[in-house]
């Protein structure tokens, strides 16, 4: 296992040299106009450095490969252009990327969601090809937060899952865990060359045990594949569990894991385009029939889909573990303090009546 | 626990004891600290579930829309507000509530729980207008020179830092609604926002929509708000969405003298024509 | 891969009006280039995106069949934005077309079987597909004997009209045709509930025979009983589902009932399937 030694002070000198061949993007603090500070990740401006003390952010990194809104195809409705009527890929830049500072749980989120958008019938081409232009450098988490939950669902403050490069905050310098080629490319590309020595391994693996425990909350899965779908389904506590639910996407778009999309037309004098915006299972219209029928029209149908998906659908059709890594953002932000962890608890310890 | 936690939990296990509601609506400790969720109890032991604290940050008005049982709610000063509304509107009737009215000395900031949160700070009612019993002594309601300076800082601006500043009011909104659905008021079977014969709005982070969604469903409110701060206790990114409900309120105060939530038996201005109602904009 | 969200390029080339009330039109879409009709190669069963560029797109159960060549057929009933655009273009339009989407009928386990396809409404366009690729020469003889049952409200409202008068004249196929209720005396064929004449005129169940339905599902919940009654089994009712859709690909999520997602793991699902699924359809 090949670790690289960086010194804080090389750092931003690094970065900058990584400009070169790589589009950034990274955690940067940002204030409102209210004065209210908070951490987001965005494309970094030619000046700006993805800030490694940043706390979680509030929408999680999905959008560098994901944009909320994303142009597909556009086409002329003017008859007099040749070609008119015939819909067209837009041009979308994929030129190399490096997401800088994303935590080890959003990467193994992308993992998941690379699971829905590649497949052996279709290949989503907009969200496959910004995933294979982007480099994942992971910071991983010395000290979790309260949220966190990620060692419940199969992931971990410093996992390497989904991740090219795994950075490691040792006080004065990053310890980089190269784990892939693209991971060494860009290194190669900062100039980041130094290797580290023997004692940088057992390094790691101390911070890791202490972080792992740190990780306060535990969540139980694993009974989740003992019970079917429809025992789950229909068992008794869902009607509690959605009283307080207000029927917003607050959860689904802080998400790592949620890919749920609409497209749209929409159409400016003779030309349009249609694009994709993040949608969500949580809204009302998400399932509505164009007859008027909506087999999800009461609010504890959706709720019940949406822990349902994560925790069991997902889990029997793939077989790779629950589609939450435990980030903790819909606890954080959910306005009605729907938490994913009791109700896990709830569906994992449910014995259905005989 | 407190004394008016205690309270509330006894009156409510006793209006249920005596079948006088099937069901009480409140709030119950969250999972994290400093939060709270709305919770029903539909039996006496329920009821020992209930808390009330300054993080009681909901306006519990909004799930008792439409619904058909004998409802028993804990309201402070603008959720009672928000119930004479939905009375008003035919939301509810008043004799399925059994309102246990909470006499309010403000909320905590989200982010700064030792301060109070916006609205509070200039809040005239915090005391029920409506109720069938106090869970407490009312409490002293608060004497404001100037309740809308806020509104009036953003009036004073000239017309392009105005507009700016609500560029970037606006710029971090990524279209959750959860605004719209913590409102009491949004009750709409189809929003606006998800019409689609004809489509008003589009969907994507266009910023002329999402400027579109804030200010229409603004006027959608006005002369109905109540300034419970629901809307901004739910925001996910933070936004001063009652910047452009607070410059409504204010309209609504000065060319109609209304306040929203007062008067069981008068319809809001924007229901109604008056002869006499303000015409100048008729030129 | 090609990419899943581009139709091929078709022009509108007849328009025809299918029921009396003028709710349905038929449409007949011709491939702008050869080649990608080859590519569409559809199975009776399918469905497809149709796609109008600056409105959106609807999916929709390809009425013809494989065996009819240089040209696909839908219909279309009119009830949204894109529906009513649609309703409104003219001979000659180009729009889009992305599929074939979804599974079909089980034609490989159907081979050497009795088939009875039971329908109502104007949930009747793939179960046309599916008789005429039945019926083609090529594959007559695949196939045991053929019972259809299909009704509407009048025989107005009957999809394909012409197609099933000459079906019902045909020996190699015992046509149930029926309408709910009629004032028309020189009506000939039999008036009641889709249900009932299952009930009926549907050949009772055995271990080579297997029935599709598709149908509003007011249709399907009280034919399903019907067809219990007669003896058929769980896995030998087939059913077509429809869901709200959008990427029809399996990738945008609404469409899933449980794990299953309608557009592409279904639309045709056994109701053995069905039974091991959430009932949110």
């Amino acid at each position: 296992m090949k670790v690289i030694k960086i010194d804080k002070t090389e750092w931003t000198g690094g970065i900058d040299k990584s400009r070169a061949k790589y589009l950034l993007f990274g955690p940067v603090k940002d204030k409102d106009v209210q004065n209210n500070e908070r951490y987001i990740f965005k494309q970094l401006s030619a000046d700006q450095f993805p800030d490694m003390e940043a706390s979680d952010t509030v929408l999680s990194p999905k959008g560098t490969v994901f944009p909320q809104t994303e142009k597909m195809l556009q086409v002329s409705l003017d008859p007099s252009v040749p070609d008119h009527h015939i819909m067209k890929r837009v041009d979308t830049d994929y030129s190399p990327r490096a997401v800088i500072g994303i935590r080890p749980f959003d990467a193994k989120a992308l993992t998941l969601v690379n699971l829905n958008f590649d497949t052996k019938d279709y290949r989503d081409p907009y969200w496959c090809d910004a995933y294979q232009a982007t480099t994942f450098v992971g910071l991983a988490v010395n000290k979790p937060s309260q949220f966190d939950f990620s060692t419940s669902m199969g992931s971990s403050p410093f996992g390497e899952e989904g991740l090219d490069v795994l950075l490691v905050d040792n006080g004065s310098e990053f310890l980089a865990k190269v784990i892939t080629d693209k991971g060494q490319s860009f290194l190669d590309a900062a100039g980041f060359n130094k290797s580290a020595d023997e004692s940088s391994a057992q390094k790691i693996e101390e911070l890791k045990a202490a972080a792992e425990k740190a990780v306060a909350a535990k969540v139980g899965t694993d009974n989740l594949t003992k019970r079917t779908i429809l025992e789950l389904h229909e068992a008794p506590f869902w009607n509690d569990i959605a009283f307080a639910y207000i029927n917003c996407g607050t959860c689904t778009f802080v998400c790592p894991t949620c890919w749920c999309f609409d497209i749209q037309d929409e159409t400016k004098g003779k030309s349009s385009t249609r694009f994709r915006n993040w949608d969500s299972c949580m809204f009302p219209l998400f399932t509505l029939h164009g007859s008027g029928h909506n087999p999800r029209g009461e609010k504890v149908q959706r709720v019940r889909q949406r822990f349902m998906h994560k925790l069991k659908y997902f889990l029997d059709k793939y077989d790779k573990g629950t589609m939450c890594v435990g980030c903790g953002r819909c606890v954080q932000s959910c306005p009605v303090n729907i938490d994913i962890r009791e109700v896990c608890n709830i569906m994992n310890n449910y014995e259905p009546k005989k | 626990m407190d004394s008016l936690t205690k309270k509330i939990r006894e009156i409510a296990s006793n209006i249920l004891k005596e079948g006088k509601v099937e069901m009480v609506i409140g709030f119950t400790q969250g999972t994290i600290p400093m939060t709270s969720k709305p919770y029903m109890a539909r039996t006496p032991e329920q009821t020992e579930n209930f808390i009330w604290d300054r993080h009681c940050t909901l306006n519990l008005a909004n799930y008792i829309t439409g619904r058909k049982e004998k409802i028993g709610i804990i309201a402070k000063g603008c959720d009672s507000r928000n119930i004479v509304n939905h009375i008003v509107e035919n939301k509810i009737s008043r004799d399925q509530l059994y309102i246990i009215g909470v006499p309010c000395t403000g909320m905590a900031d989200k982010h700064n729980p030792d301060e109070l949160r916006d609205n509070c700070a200039t809040c005239t009612h915090r005391n029920p207008v409506i109720f069938d019993i106090m869970a407490a002594e009312p409490v002293e309601e608060q004497k404001l020179d100037d309740p809308f300076a806020d509104v009036k800082a953003i009036e004073a601006m000239d017309k392009d830092a105005k507009w700016g500043h609500f560029q970037d009011l606006l710029s971090n909104c990524v279209r959750c609604y959860a605004c719209r659905n913590a409102c009491p008021l949004c009750y709409c079977p189809t929003c606006f926002v998800d019409e689609s014969a004809p489509q008003w709005v589009g969907k994507g982070q266009n910023k002329t929509d999402i400027q579109t969604f804030h200010f229409l469903r603004a006027f959608h409110c006005a002369g109905r708000c109540t300034d419970c701060g629901a809307c901004e206790a739910a925001c996910p990114m933070d936004i001063h969405v009652r910047a452009f409900t607070r410059k409504l309120n204010k309209d609504a105060l000065d060319l109609f003298g209304w306040e929203a939530g007062l008067d069981m038996t008068k319809r809001p201005p924007l229901d109604t024509f008056n002869p006499d109602d303000p015409n100048d904009f008729i030129k | 891969m090609e990419n899943p969200y581009m139709p091929y390029p078709v022009r509108i080339d007849d328009i025809e009006i299918a029921t009396e009330d003028k709710s349905l039109k038929t449409f007949k879409f011709v491939f702008l280039n050869k080649e990608d009709e080859e590519k569409f190669a559809h199975k009776a069963g399918q469905f497809a995106e149709l796609s109008i560029p600056g409105q959106g797109e609807i999916p929709i159960g390809i009425a013809s069949s494989p065996t009819e060549k240089g040209f696909v057929k839908f219909t279309v009933f009119k009830t949204g934005v894109v529906t009513s655009y649609l309703h409104n273009m003219k001979v000659g339009d180009i729009m889009g077309i992305r599929g074939p989407l979804g599974n079909w009928y089980p034609w490989d386990k159907l081979e050497g079987k009795n088939v009875v396809i039971i329908g109502g409404g104007f949930a009747f366009t793939t179960l046309r597909a599916s008789i005429v690729y039945m019926l083609d020469p090529a594959n007559r003889s695949k196939f045991g004997k053929i019972d259809v049952v299909y009704g509407a409200r009048s025989p107005g409202m009957l999809l394909y009209r012409d197609e099933l008068y000459e079906w019902e004249k045909r020996d190699d196929i015992n046509m149930h045709i029926t309408v709910d209720s009629t004032n028309d005396p020189s009506w000939k064929y039999n008036v009641g509930f889709v249900p009932t004449v299952v009930g009926q005129k549907a050949p009772k169940a055995d271990p080579d025979t297997f029935a599709i339905v598709c149908g509003p599902p007011i249709m399907i919940k009280f034919t399903q009983p019907a067809l219990e009654s007669l003896g058929y089994g769980q896995n030998q009712i087939i059913m077509s589902l429809e869901n709200r859709m959008k990427c029809g690909i399996g990738m945008c999520g609404r469409c899933n009932i449980g794990k299953e997602l309608v557009c592409k793991d279904g639309p045709v699902f056994t109701l053995e399937e069905l039974n091991k699924t959430p009932r949110e359809y």
